[in-house]
């Protein structure tokens, strides 16, 4: 964690986290006894090599895969032990996604995409659409509102679907591998716009990604290795 | 609700081909089961003509009878039994025969011959052209105007043709409600002048119409008939009678009911898979929205409105289509017996919300079972 005077609130406490997969000899342990912590204002890397469990990882820290021991607090709330529509509702509400493969709509506009959060909350579809081009603006694609997203680059679609993640007002943003379709260029872009226009001190990022030439945007960058962290550094102190 | 709604909508008739794929399999099922049961209906209705037309209370039969055109005649104690019935206000012979005619033109015709009761002419006609009274006249006869006029070389009142070496002069032109379904032209005349130019058997009465005094009298009367060893039907019993000769004692309901299966199979097999391959397509999407934060409960109203929304469509689709052709094939062709019921629409409401039911179901459990994680394991 950053080392200040005035501690910076937790926003995600994950104690001796435990998954495994498959059962008898197939059975492995993707995550051995795994904590970390994330604080508001800061953008936190997940890295390691393929199979590390960094993904697995980030889903359970978002309430999405159960682990089979430990706990998980997100801004104090013990995740694991709400109920399924509760913590459907938590995620809705708390958290933000941006996806590997965007996982965009194809059949809507881009306006809409970026709405689906709103939707999902049950706001009006026209005010929901009003805020989806507000959005579109913060992430540099107004005038884009009624393209599909096939009509955009890859950059272009991640900034939708970081509209997207952003639109319902999230504490706390999770990317999963963010720069993967995109060329180096683009990415750091990305990223850089991620770290300079949408990280605030009142919102964290969490973001697994194995991609080393974003790393000196990170602020701390947690190493993953069969399943284990193995190293926690300063973003600037990674190759 | 209404903006997940909405979301599935747009989710839906956004990918056109799909869309249509869906529509098309649907609208082709509605439209063959419709067809099927419409022309089913046609036909059971067009059998009953002469119950339909005569509109009788009360049919008196021998039990053997099975269709109107199936005829056993009575003995006339049997009409005198009928009229002492307590409850009975009055009872008439009405025969019922097939005749051959011989046209001016030349031409044979067969044609049904219903001979009304002399005295009180029950079951007559509307008559279009020509006075009712004209019936007693010399040879009267009333053709009737359906599908079949143009079968009697369409005569004009005055016409004269031939039935069994008698001379027929047609004395009047009426309209009936219901045309025949034996693609044969209709002749009314008196009950005398029937059994007098017809060859009939030793018993003429072919069946004795019954009218009841009160609606209340009607099982007493059915219940004395059966004791002379005879049937008495309500008019309704008597074509549900009959429907049920052509539905269970000849191939017709089962051929109807097969092609019917087969269409609703059509349907679904079309639809089903369309419909599956559009959530397969989806899925990712639908994971992305559960990771998101949708509750199942939410995602199965998405399917559920999509399949919906593309059964009742399709449903829309398929009456119209099957109305417009049959209202084409009735112009085209007169005698084309197909008529849609409020049953053969219920019916087809029912297949289809099966086959979006079926269809919807697969789609429910596909997206109940993806996981979100799923999602970000790619």
């Amino acid at each position: 964690m950053p080392a200040t005077a005035t501690m910076p609130a937790t926003a995600i406490k994950a104690r001796g986290i435990v998954k495994w997969f498959g059962e008898g000899d197939a059975r492995i342990c993707a995550l051995h006894e795994v904590e970390i912590e994330a604080y508001f204002g800061e953008i936190v890397f997940i890295v390691g090599p393929s199979g590390s469990g960094k993904t697995t990882l980030l889903s359970v820290l978002s309430g999405i895969l159960r682990p089979d021991a430990g706990t998980v607090e997100v801004e104090g709330v013990d995740i694991w032990s709400l109920s399924a529509d509760k913590l459907a509702e938590f995620r809705l509400n708390r958290l933000g996604f941006v996806f590997q493969d965007y996982h965009l709509f194809q059949r809507l506009t881009t306006a809409e995409n970026v709405a689906v959060p709103l939707i999902l909350k049950d706001h009006p579809w026209p005010e929901a659409l009003a805020k989806a081009a507000e959005y579109l603006e913060i992430v540099g694609l107004a005038g884009r509102a009624s393209l599909p997203p096939v009509k955009l680059s890859g950059g272009e679609q991640q900034r939708v679907a970081i509209a997207r993640a952003i639109i319902g007002q999230p504490d706390i943003l999770i990317f999963d591998e963010p720069t993967a379709s995109l060329d180096g260029e683009t990415g750091r872009n990305i990223i850089n716009f991620v770290k300079t226009n949408i990280l605030t001190d009142k919102r964290c990022i969490v973001i697994v990604t194995h991609d080393a030439r974003i790393n000196e945007f990170a602020d701390r960058i947690l190493k993953m290795e069969d399943g284990r962290l193995t190293s926690i550094v300063n973003g600037n102190d990674m190759p | 609700m209404r903006g997940i709604l909405i979301l599935a909508y747009k989710l839906l008739v956004g990918d056109r081909a799909k869309f249509a794929a869906l529509l098309v399999g649907i609208t082709f099922a509605v439209f063959l089961i419709i067809m099927m049961t419409s022309t089913f209906a046609g036909i059971l209705t067009r059998a009953s003509a002469t119950v339909i037309n005569i509109g009788a209370s009360i049919w008196v039969m021998d039990p053997a009878v099975d269709t109107v055109a199936n005829t056993i005649g009575l003995p006339d104690y049997v009409l005198d039994a009928a009229r002492s019935i307590e409850g009975v206000n009055y009872a008439v012979p009405l025969f019922s025969g097939g005749a051959l005619v011989h046209l001016p033109s030349g031409r044979y015709q067969a044609v049904t011959v219903l001979g009304l009761d002399d005295a009180s002419l029950l079951g007559r006609p509307r008559l279009t052209e020509g006075r009712i009274e004209d019936i007693f006249a010399e040879n009267g006869f009333i053709v009737v105007q359906d599908s079949e006029f143009y079968k009697f070389d369409k005569p004009r009142l005055g016409g004269e043709f031939e039935l069994n070496d008698h001379r027929g002069v047609v004395t009047g032109l009426a309209k009936v409600s219901q045309s025949s379904l034996f693609g044969i032209p209709t002749l009314y005349t008196t009950y005398n002048r029937a059994i007098q130019y017809l060859p009939s058997p030793r018993f003429t009465i072919s069946y004795i119409l019954i009218e009841p005094r009160t609606p209340e009298d009607i099982p007493k009367i059915k219940e004395r008939v059966r004791e002379l060893g005879y049937v008495a039907l309500t008019r309704d019993d008597f074509i549900s009678k009959i429907s049920d000769f052509y539905k269970y004692k000849t191939g017709l309901g089962t051929n109807i009911l097969l092609m019917t299966v087969i269409s609703f199979v059509v349907g679904l097999s079309i639809s089903g898979q369309t419909f599956y391959t559009f959530i397969l397509e989806n899925l990712d999407k639908f994971g992305a929205l559960k990771a998101m934060g949708a509750r199942n409960r939410e995602l199965v109203a998405m399917i559920l409105f999509q399949a919906g929304f593309t059964a009742l469509t399709g449903y829309g689709l398929g009456v119209g289509l099957c109305a417009l052709m049959i209202i084409g094939a009735k112009m085209r062709l007169p005698e084309y017996a197909s008529i849609i019921t409020f049953w053969n629409l219920g019916f087809a409401f029912m297949m289809v919300l099966v086959i979006a039911g079926i269809s919807s179901y697969i789609g429910v459990r596909k997206v109940l079972r993806i996981e979100p994680f799923d999602i970000f394991r790619g």
